[in-house]
């Protein structure tokens, strides 16, 4: 009805012409990439929730005995999945503040450089492309009890070695140290754009005023980077909710003593182990969802309010 | 005395950049060091740099953990996954931005929020779906999942909306397609764009680690390096001086693509893609 009213209406609009085979234009540009995102982005994020209330649900016969929540019922009341969630908050409430903290002070000291700005730039942000499979295995090495660099440091300095890998509570802290090191590039990276958004005349006037360093970064240059602040955070969280391939990749398994269960972790093993539970793997993956969801909205929200 | 104060607060600075870098660093450093080391040197400390460049660690761990194999499936997989993630983004960037058509905003929007889908939620699904398309233990099963990216063609997209329509005009004029528009002058235009995107993508295929070890789960002759470097740890057992040379096998080839794309891999980086 549309293309009639334009066709006598439009007289020698040059819309027209290619009206007629706009379908076709779509179908060529769009087709592709709506093919990929239907197929393996829109159908299985439908799927997942659909699995979620399928009770009993069995992926090879493709059955299943009703809709309920059973499912849910299921892994909220799963101890391991409960550990896994309590693992995962604990990982993105120590690594998400510490990596800030550390990346608020390199990324101010690093947009005052003139000098060297290659090399520095190279040390710090050399994680970004590096394999974390490869650098896991550095870690492994570093921390071990034989050959490790840090035990022989720490044995040296007369101390007795530390069980780094082995042990629960230091394994935990391996975690968190990989955790930090890889995502302090991209943190440091954020901070420095959203510092090159300050504008240099505060900077002018506090010098006027004959302020202190230590007082123009605080009263000066973490106000005005908050809203940076704020977003890399939960930009961080989000991504550290996600976490598994750290654990995989250090320990081959959830921790030494199956300590380290995180959200994610607990979803593979749902469903990549050798008695696949979908429906437990989907209910597992709509909590996560649904946690990222709330971040996201945050993020929307902060985004909107600064401009960013 | 104010020129002396400054002085040593630029000393402090620099010298905490350069403790910091080399903490961040230190574990590069110390990977290729002990790649070239004998396991005896590594056990016993007796010296810091190794005493002469041994490659046979190289040599060894290139044979006894299929690398030729892991490394031609990563340059395989990277290529081609690089080269049709462009393709289908240029076009889709191109009809998201210029074509117009009822709902086109809506739609993009759309897309835009389901960027927020965790990965791991559509795994579940996206497993069976290989095993339905025969793909499964297959190579093409590391590709063709990851063809269509909201966040590339939104990067792209929104260059392109930078783009006057006028230029669009002239050229219809001129009696070119909207193809032969797109590629002979949008997609030459958008060079810095499109090289940000190649760069983020290449070391996204490259690096990428859970998908491939589901995939390869019915095959390992479809492993790509980092899991296949993860595999040759349980299956070659514990020996430093191997998995040193093998990280740094895997590790090289990107740290040389930093190198030479450092600018464009940090505005990329900065822009949003890539965490953690």
């Amino acid at each position: 009805m549309n293309k009639k009213t334009k066709r006598y209406n439009g007289g020698r609009d040059p819309d027209e012409k290619f009206e007629a085979s706009m379908i076709g234009k779509i179908a060529l540009f769009l087709g592709p990439f709506m093919l990929g995102i239907v197929i393996f982005t829109i159908y299985p994020f439908i799927n997942a929730f659909l699995m979620s209330f399928k009770e009993n649900f069995s992926i090879l016969r493709n059955t299943f005995s009703g809709w309920g929540l059973a499912n849910y019922r299921k892994v909220l009341n799963d101890p391991i999945f409960l550990s896994g969630l309590k693992t995962t908050i604990k990982y993105v409430v120590i690594v998400v503040p510490i990596s800030l903290i550390i990346s608020i002070v390199i990324a101010v000291l690093l947009n005052n450089t003139r000098r060297f700005k290659a090399i520095l730039q190279t040390a710090y942000f050399m994680p970004l492309v590096t394999s974390t499979a490869a650098i896991s295995l550095v870690f492994r090495f570093i921390f071990a009890n034989e050959g490790g660099l840090i035990n022989k440091i720490i044995t040296t300095l007369g101390q007795t070695q530390i069980n780094f890998l082995g042990t629960n509570r230091w394994s935990e802290f391996v975690l968190y140290i990989f955790g930090i090191w890889n995502i302090l590039p991209f943190t440091i990276i954020l901070l420095l754009a959203g510092l090159q958004n300050i504008d240099p005349q505060y900077y002018t006037a506090a010098k006027v005023d004959g302020a202190k360093t230590l007082d123009i970064f605080t009263n000066i240059t973490v106000p005005l980077l908050s809203p940076t602040i704020a977003l890399v955070a939960i930009v961080n969280s989000i991504s550290a909710f996600k976490v598994f391939d750290y654990v995989f990749q250090l320990y081959n398994k959830p921790g030494p003593g199956y300590n380290l269960y995180t959200i994610i972790y607990y979803i593979y093993e749902k469903f990549g182990g050798t008695k696949p539970q979908y429906g437990y793997a989907a209910a597992a993956s709509i909590v996560l969802f649904f946690i990222i969801a709330v971040f996201t909205l945050l993020q929307r929200v902060l985004q909107k309010k600064t401009n960013y | 005395m104010k020129n002396r104060t400054d002085r040593v607060k630029s000393f402090m600075q620099y010298l905490t950049l350069f403790i910091g870098a080399a903490i961040m660093f230190l574990p590069f450093f110390w990977m290729i060091n002990s790649s070239f080391k004998t396991e005896k040197e590594l056990l016993s400390f007796q010296s810091f740099f190794p005493k002469q460049l041994l490659i046979d660690n190289f040599r060894q761990a290139w044979e006894m953990g299929d690398f030729p194999r892991y490394f031609g499936n990563s340059v395989f997989v990277t290529v081609v996954c690089v080269a049709l993630t462009m393709f289908v983004t240029i076009l889709a960037a191109y009809g998201f931005s210029k074509l117009k058509f009822p709902g086109r905003d809506l739609i993009f929007t759309v897309l835009v929020s389901m960027m927020m889908i965790p990965y791991e939620m559509l795994m579940l699904t996206n497993y069976e779906t290989i095993r339905h398309m025969h793909l499964f233990g297959k190579i093409w099963s590391l590709i063709v999942p990851f063809t269509s990216s909201i966040f590339y063609t939104y990067i792209l997209r929104n260059f392109f909306l930078s783009v006057p329509d006028s230029l669009y005009q002239s050229a219809r004029i001129d009696g070119a397609s909207d193809w032969q528009y797109l590629w002979e002058i949008m997609v030459p235009m958008a060079k810095p764009s499109l090289v940000t995107i190649a760069l983020l993508d290449a070391i996204t295929c490259w690096n990428s680690f859970m998908w491939t070890m589901l995939m390869s789960s019915g095959n390992r002759n479809i492993r790509t390096l980092p899991f296949g470097l993860t595999a040759f740890t349980s299956e070659a057992g514990v020996h430093y001086n191997l998995w040193m040379a093998g990280a740094t096998i895997v590790v090289i080839p990107m740290i040389v693509l930093f190198l030479f794309c450092r600018k464009s891999i940090i505005t990329g980086v900065s822009r949003g893609g890539l965490k953690g």
